[in-house]
């Protein structure tokens, strides 16, 4: 017989596992089950072919385009957004006249929507009116066309995500250097430590927590943050800014190709595990935890 | 003692105040404490006490006025630079390192010898008695055990002065006792000069060689605590030393106690009259009082009193059965009473005294 609190604990458990289910687990494991067919097109039914949807990514020349994209564009958000926002937050943790001003500055780029900040960038980006193009004027410089140059139009989707998350991440940094005692930075003054001792043998190991915590959220974003891409570039020119997400909204809602857009996915999801996996295993070991 | 063994450096504070806006912490400090001395500051919160020792240690500044440590003028100087060493009331051990690490954790920001630094750490360790804690992190010692490792922190520096804010006071009775006198028995060793912050006014009894009383930014009276007992210079002085306290009793324009008649305590006026519990003893003559409760200590009972207006406390030798509502007649030698002004509170010198 099944206990009452048994039962109970289901029906309170009832309408968020709903809602998982319905929109989470079920479009997971349907995501998996669908990379393993063909995609259905008029009359003809989709049809199991295995593992034939991912060798074909094998030969497909964007996908790999799209994917070292990614890779590029992941290995210079990351540590450019982090080591920013963590230099930020300790510049506005100090007793600094306008602090308040300060602080509020650098977070707007985390309260504006991205399509919002692709559109303030694509300004900036203009050529001959652009921001850029009139301060290089300033020096004598010609006009250059930042998103149109295959060049340089991946480093430009690149400062504009570091620009917005940087701010997010100073954030968690600030808690989290406000959160530590003062009397730890007094013993050190004491002791004779410099600020650059005490900063990389207490401060750092300290924020380390925190670090851990704004990694994972850089690394998922990294493959996570395409708004811009849609506004600015389209993943243009000649694919040079199609990053892996972009690259399966394009397949899956403008070629309506869902069996492959159900592949991509699936290989992004791998690959983000697989990332996460690996910086709790290395990273987690090292963090101390207060 | 070896050669190496630090001694102490007096510090001076000559006229210091410290201010916030309108809030007066310091107002015009100024104190001598000799080098190897034990020096106490006393008071209750809010006094001035921890101001007084970061304006010492150079962690906060004077408004005014100037520091001096062993005969040089440090008020400009950096923290690192005075030769103080300090024990946080936080401990303020760093909560990633090691105790290891901890205690070593000055002396390799100052490019101490590796050599030296063992020696050093060794002989902290076994003054400390914190051999087998050497491989831990703070989060996983007692509180009795990260006091040692703060006190390990602040040894190894071998500073000729050593500050300490309230060290104790997150320790439970039994372990404050044992390490007061484990404190007092490593500063006499170590010949530095102490200058130890708490409001615990048996403590500073117990372990002071010079006890400065602070109330409200002032210094109340600056005193070995044998002269704090015997001859308070004020009576909030008086109110704040023993256990219990000084009887601070209203006198009438006759000089009797106001509202219980008696003997005559002292020229009268505004004044009030100061009786040390324990100098106190049941008479056939004296102020007479009505016994409201007893409370029995062991080797004494104080018995707790109405005298007129005034409340009075005595301590009585042995177990004393008295029965709340019991008329006594409380007796004092004139030796033992002092007299204080009603309205300043400062103390008026009588004839044999
Ligand atoms: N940073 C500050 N800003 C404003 N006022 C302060 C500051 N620090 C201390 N004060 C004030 O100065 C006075 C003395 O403070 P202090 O900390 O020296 O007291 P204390 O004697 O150590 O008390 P306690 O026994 O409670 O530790 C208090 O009235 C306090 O409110
Ligand atoms: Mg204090």
């Amino acid at each position: 017989m099944i206990r009452r609190e048994t039962w109970q604990a289901w029906a309170l458990l009832l309408p968020a596992l709903l809602l998982l289910v319905a929109f989470t687990h079920w479009p997971a494991v349907a995501t998996l089950i669908d990379s393993l067919y063909t995609t259905p097109r008029g009359s003809r039914p989709p049809r199991f072919i295995g593992l034939e949807n991912f060798a074909s990514l094998l030969d497909d020349r964007v996908f790999w385009t799209a994917l070292r994209n990614n890779f590029i564009y992941a290995a210079a958000t990351i540590p450019a957004s982090v080591i920013l926002a963590l230099l930020m937050a300790l510049a506005v943790n100090t007793a600094l006249p306008g602090r308040p001003l300060l602080r509020m500055a650098y977070f707007t780029p985390t309260m504006l929507p991205m399509i919002a900040v692709a559109n303030i960038w694509l300004f900036f980006f203009t050529p001959d009116y652009g921001l850029f193009d009139q301060v290089a004027g300033l020096f004598g410089l010609g006009r250059h066309n930042w998103l149109g140059d295959s060049a340089t139009a991946l480093p430009a989707m690149i400062v504009v995500a570091v620009w917005k998350e940087a701010g997010f991440f100073m954030i968690f940094y600030l808690a989290a250097l406000q959160a530590m005692p003062p009397d730890l930075r007094e013993a050190a003054d004491l002791e004779g430590s410099s600020r650059w001792n005490f900063f990389r043998r207490v401060t750092l190991p300290l924020l380390m927590p925190t670090t851990l915590f704004v990694l994972v959220n850089a690394v998922i974003n990294a493959f996570r943050l395409v708004d811009h891409v849609v506004v600015m570039t389209r993943g243009g020119p000649d694919n040079a800014t199609t990053l892996l997400l972009y690259y399966i909204y394009e397949t899956g809602f403008r070629f309506w190709d869902t069996a492959m857009a159900a592949t991509l996915t699936v290989v992004l999801l791998v690959l983000l595990a697989a990332l996460a996996w690996l910086q709790f295993g290395v990273l987690g070991r090292r963090v101390h935890y207060r | 003692m070896s050669t190496t063994q630090s001694t102490g450096a007096e510090v001076r504070l000559i006229d210091v105040t410290r201010s916030w806006g309108s809030v007066t912490a310091l107002g015009g400090v100024s104190l001598h404490v000799r080098a190897g001395s034990f020096c106490v500051l006393l008071g209750p919160s809010g006094c001035g006490k921890t101001t007084c020792l970061r304006i010492v240690a150079g962690l906060d500044s004077a408004t005014s006025g100037r520091v001096e440590i062993g005969g040089r003028d440090v008020t400009a100087l950096p923290p690192a630079a005075r030769g103080v060493a300090m024990v946080f009331q936080s401990y303020a051990l760093f909560p990633h390192l090691t105790v290891e690490e901890n205690i070593l954790f000055g002396l390799k920001a100052r490019s101490v010898p590796a050599p030296e630094r063992g020696r050093r750490l060794a002989r902290a360790v076994e003054t400390l008695g914190i051999g087998q804690l050497l491989a831990r992190r703070p989060g996983q010692l007692s509180g009795g055990q990260q006091q040692r490792v703060a006190l390990g922190r602040a040894i190894v520096a071998e500073a000729p002065v050593c500050l300490m804010d309230e060290p104790l006071s997150n320790l439970d009775a039994q372990l404050r006792a044992e390490m007061r006198a484990e404190i007092l028995g490593l500063q006499r060793r170590l010949g530095i000069t102490m200058l130890y912050v708490t409001h615990d006014q048996t403590e500073a009894m117990a372990m002071a060689d010079q006890v400065v009383l602070l109330r409200g930014g002032h210094i109340e009276q600056d005193a070995p605590p044998a002269e704090l007992y015997a001859r308070p210079a004020t009576s909030f002085a008086a109110g704040f030393v023993g256990t219990p306290p000084m009887n601070l009793l209203k006198l009438a324009p006759d000089g009797t106690v106001a509202g219980a008649g008696g003997p005559v305590l002292g020229e009268g006026g505004a004044r009030l009259a100061g009786i040390r519990p324990e100098a106190l003893r049941v008479g056939e003559t004296g102020i007479p009082v009505r016994v409201t409760h007893a409370e029995y200590l062991g080797a004494d009972t104080v018995v707790a009193c109405q005298a007129g207006e005034s409340r009075v406390l005595a301590r009585l030798p042995g177990r004393a059965a008295l029965a709340a509502g019991t008329p006594l007649h409380l007796a004092a030698d004139p030796a033992d009473i002092h007299l204080f002004d009603a309205e300043t509170g400062a103390r008026i010198a009588t004839r044999d005294r």
